[in-house]
């Protein structure tokens, strides 16, 4: 894919620093998704981050890694060793013409280098930067260390997830790196909003622990609201009942699991009348469930002995079903409800076939292409797309230092040497 | 002044997904306008828990409240064509932006899909908000954010390997939905200041979820691998996980990624014995042991409360956190000091937390500085002082129901 294409994004007049680590690789990649120039900037050697796996081939080599693939897509790569003084002269250089730099270092790292806001503001007073940190920029944890496991944690998300008997629970894939990059993408692209307007740049404050707290949508609410606490319950939903009631979500099927949940409301009203008439069809349907009047079924005021007594018919007919005909039923039925599915099944979904949501993408580096899942909105005018792999180490360090600084080939042989590059 | 003064957006939306996206607008000074009907409310005023004190009422809604702040809400009924067709194209005329997240088809069914509404406001920017996108062959199904992370992989991904997968509390990937929808706009803003285009945005909640999912994705697609749920372990960290502190129900989270964190740890507990055991030497042996290894740090955790445990492990520098509650994240010190909430008075709930956004903008402070408006509450005000009908014209879409 020529990169020149990157043109027909929206956002493609502006140029992005990415010094960040995986806690916010997704935000410059957004930024590229949408066309930006997002230059990733590496300590000598690559980016730790690129120990994380999977890996291609399962070979664990910083130039393998599935991870650094899927969210560093979209950048060019330089390296650069901003603890030496030239190092800090050709970034302050770089600043001066980007319009946004993205870091996830702890806060008060960069001050000591010289490189803080203050001093990023008196060579580009434009410039955009946005911090990202596991906690934000002040306050008692502010230097405290995180991965995805105590950010999901200090968010309350895991105080959500697992069974009531057992720990807390996070998600396998680490999920809060997500969220907190696409975020701050929305915070960098608010200030920048504000920046092509008044001509004013400023520090975005990004804290994944704060992130996450969309995760769980309005859990916290029911203590504000009503001093209800809200905990992990395994496989069943709560909060759906004021009488306390909880749902299950979760039915084993002929080959895996299903998700449906027993609902309220007209969307809910419907697929239980849909799910009777399909039970009934199959000779499943006992007389109380089809003699249910579903216009009056109010979701919100029924109890648990209720909940379990429809449930338990509805256990019985789910164990014939696989996932496969539960989906076909779901979509010719206009019902609600989806089977449980793995990235097996994600790939075979004829959706995202229909919409060419899957792009290949060259790697000739390994001599093949990979399918990557690809731009994550469509745009009547524009694009939004991966316009190039994820870049290797120093890949365009020729790039910007030879052409764009317009540096010697020898100069940049001394730089190498000194290790500054 | 906040950064998005003199934004006007139009929500034709409800629950989380479209709204949401308004609210993080809102919060930096956008004028957004909420439009619901009193035949067809927003389903979290109508039927979706907590309400004040377990009772239900249309402005006692916590979900709503928390998505809607600094709006205004208007009642418009769509289905009493053609007046009320006419009446919501004066408003997208009005506006700079629409969000809507109805099912696919429905807002061309209604004479107002984007097709129609460029050719009253050519530079519009709209964002269609849908479970599986505009097109393709599931494009009509509707569904909620609940279940579609199952769909798209998520529950699959949580649990234990050999139990049954487990929730994510409410409609999580909306959420993802909403950071992505609130991006996109924010870009096409920034297009149309440039070039004087609009842009009709699709977002499948569906594909935005699956941004968060790309190593493991490639991870079938390069080795064939499907990634299961594994509970709390992690195959670069250990010990990687979740243990038990003092009091009732309370727990920590340590993560270990390197020798010197081991040994940061060790020295923290003190170096009892079991740690010089061959089975705790290296990241290998831990991974083959971690059970027991679970187990006796789960033993040291005991005697401290989660804060002592967080505490002393990051002052040694290992990674470690609390586990809060849905409680405790109102008084959490770092989320308190912050300030992650705002406390703000609503007539019929009372004190409420609104939630502040996660980044801020050090020089154009965001909001939320209004609670979210009660059902047809700014109606009057946003007909007549922002839209400019009459109150002849007024009166008569109230009488016909327009207004409802």
């Amino acid at each position: 894919m020529a990169a020149a294409d990157r043109k027909a994004g929206l956002l493609s007049p502006y140029r992005v620093l990415d010094l960040s680590n995986e806690l916010g690789f997704l935000c410059g990649k957004i930024l590229g998704d949408l066309g930006a120039d997002v230059i990733k900037i590496e300590p000598p050697g690559g980016e730790p981050a690129r120990t994380l796996g999977p890996f291609y081939g399962d070979q664990a080599d910083p130039e393998k890694s599935l991870f650094w693939f899927g969210f560093n897509n979209n950048k060019r790569g330089i390296t650069l060793n901003l603890e030496s003084a030239r190092g800090r002269e050709l970034f302050a250089e770089l600043v001066a013409k980007a319009d946004f730099v993205i870091e996830t270092f702890t806060p008060g790292y960069l001050d000591s280098l010289n490189l803080g806001y203050a001093a990023l503001a008196k060579i580009n007073s434009r410039l955009v930067l946005t911090s990202i940190t596991p906690f934000g920029q002040t306050g008692p944890y502010s230097k405290f260390k995180a991965s995805d496991i105590e950010i999901m944690a200090a968010s309350g998300c895991m105080s959500l997830t697992g069974d009531p008997d057992r720990p807390p629970l996070r998600v396998t894939f680490p999920q809060s790196y997500g969220w907190t990059g696409s975020y701050a993408a929305m915070g960098a692209l608010i200030a920048h909003y504000h920046r092509e307007l008044t001509g004013e740049g400023q520090q975005v404050d990004v804290s994944a622990q704060a992130c996450l707290l969309w995760a769980f949508s309005h859990a916290h609410t029911f203590w504000d609201l009503n001093r209800q606490l809200e905990k992990r319950a395994g496989s069943f939903m709560t909060g759906r009942s004021i009488t306390g009631a909880r749902m299950r979500v979760f039915w084993p099927c002929q080959d895996g699991y299903l998700n449906f949940i027993i609902y309220g409301g007209e969307a809910g009203r419907r697929t239980n009348q849909a799910l009777v008439e399909w039970m009934d069809s199959k000779g499943m349907a006992p007389d109380f469930l089809k003699q249910k009047d579903w216009k009056t079924f109010d979701i919100a005021q029924v109890d648990q002995e209720e909940i379990d007594r429809m449930e338990a018919p509805i256990g019985n007919f789910f164990q014939g079903v696989t996932k496969a005909e539960f989906f076909k039923e779901v979509v010719k039925r206009q019902m609600l409800g989806y089977p449980v599915a793995s990235v097996k099944e994600i790939f075979a979904d004829p959706q995202h076939q229909a919409r060419s949501f899957w792009q290949t993408i060259e790697h000739p580096e390994l001599q093949t292409s990979i399918d990557y899942p690809g731009g994550f909105a469509k745009f009547s005018n524009g694009a939004c797309k991966i316009w190039r792999r994820a870049p290797l180490i120093g890949e365009h360090n020729q790039e910007i230092y030879g052409q764009e600084l317009a540096m010697s080939p020898a100069e940049i042989a001394e730089l190498k040497k000194q290790g500054v590059i | 002044m906040q950064s998005l003064k003199g934004v006007k957006i139009v929500e034709f939306a409800a629950f989380a997904a479209g709204p949401a996206v308004g609210k993080h607008l809102a919060d930096h000074g956008a004028t957004v306008v909420h439009i619901e009907s009193r035949a067809r409310l927003d389903g979290f005023r109508a039927h979706y828990p907590p309400y004040k004190d377990n009772i239900h009422g249309l402005n006692r809604s916590g979900l709503f409240s928390l998505c809607n702040n600094d709006k205004l809400d208007i009642t418009l009924n769509l289905k009493k064509t053609p007046q009320a067709t006419e009446l919501a194209k004066k408003i997208v005329a009005w506006s700079d932006v629409v969000i809507e997240n109805f099912s696919p088809g429905t807002m061309a069914r209604l004479g107002l899909d984007y097709q129609s509404l460029e050719k009253i406001k050519p530079d519009l920017i709209m964002l269609s908000s849908s479970n599986l996108g505009q097109s393709g062959p599931h494009a009509h199904h509707a569904g909620f954010g609940s279940q579609l992370s199952s769909l798209a992989g998520f529950t699959h991904l949580t649990g234990y390997p050999d139990g049954s997968p487990q929730i994510l509390y409410g409609p999580y990937i909306d959420y993802i939905a909403v950071a992505y929808g609130a991006v996109a706009i924010l870009a096409a803003l920034d297009y149309k200041r440039r070039t004087g285009k609009g842009n009709h945005i699709d977002t499948a909640q569906y594909e935005t979820g699956l941004q968060y999912l790309a190593p493991i994705l490639l991870d079938y697609k390069v080795n064939g691998r499907v990634t299961g749920r594994n509970a709390n372990r992690d195959p670069y960290a250990s010990p990687h996980g979740a243990y038990p502190c003092k009091g009732d129900d309370h727990w920590c989270v340590i993560s270990v990624h390197s020798e010197s964190e081991w040994k940061a740890l060790c020295s923290v507990m003190g170096n009892p014995g079991w740690t010089s055991d061959p089975k705790f030497s290296s990241h290998k042996s831990r991974k083959a042991n971690e059970d027991e290894l679970d187990q006796r740090i789960g033993e040291w955790t005991t005697g401290f409360s989660a804060q002592e445990v967080m505490e002393k492990l990051q002052s040694a520098g290992v990674r470690a956190a609390i586990v809060n509650t849905m409680k405790d994240v109102y008084t959490d010190p770092q989320l308190s000091q912050r300030p992650q909430w705002v406390e703000l008075e609503h007539p019929e709930i009372g004190k409420m937390h609104y939630q502040r956004p996660p980044f801020l903008l050090t020089k154009t402070p965001p909001g939320p500085s209004k609670r979210d408006p009660l059902l047809a509450e700014s109606n009057e005000h946003f007909y007549k002082d922002l839209l400019g009908l009459s109150q002849q014209e007024y009166n008569q879409l109230v009488e016909a129901e327009v207004i409802f």
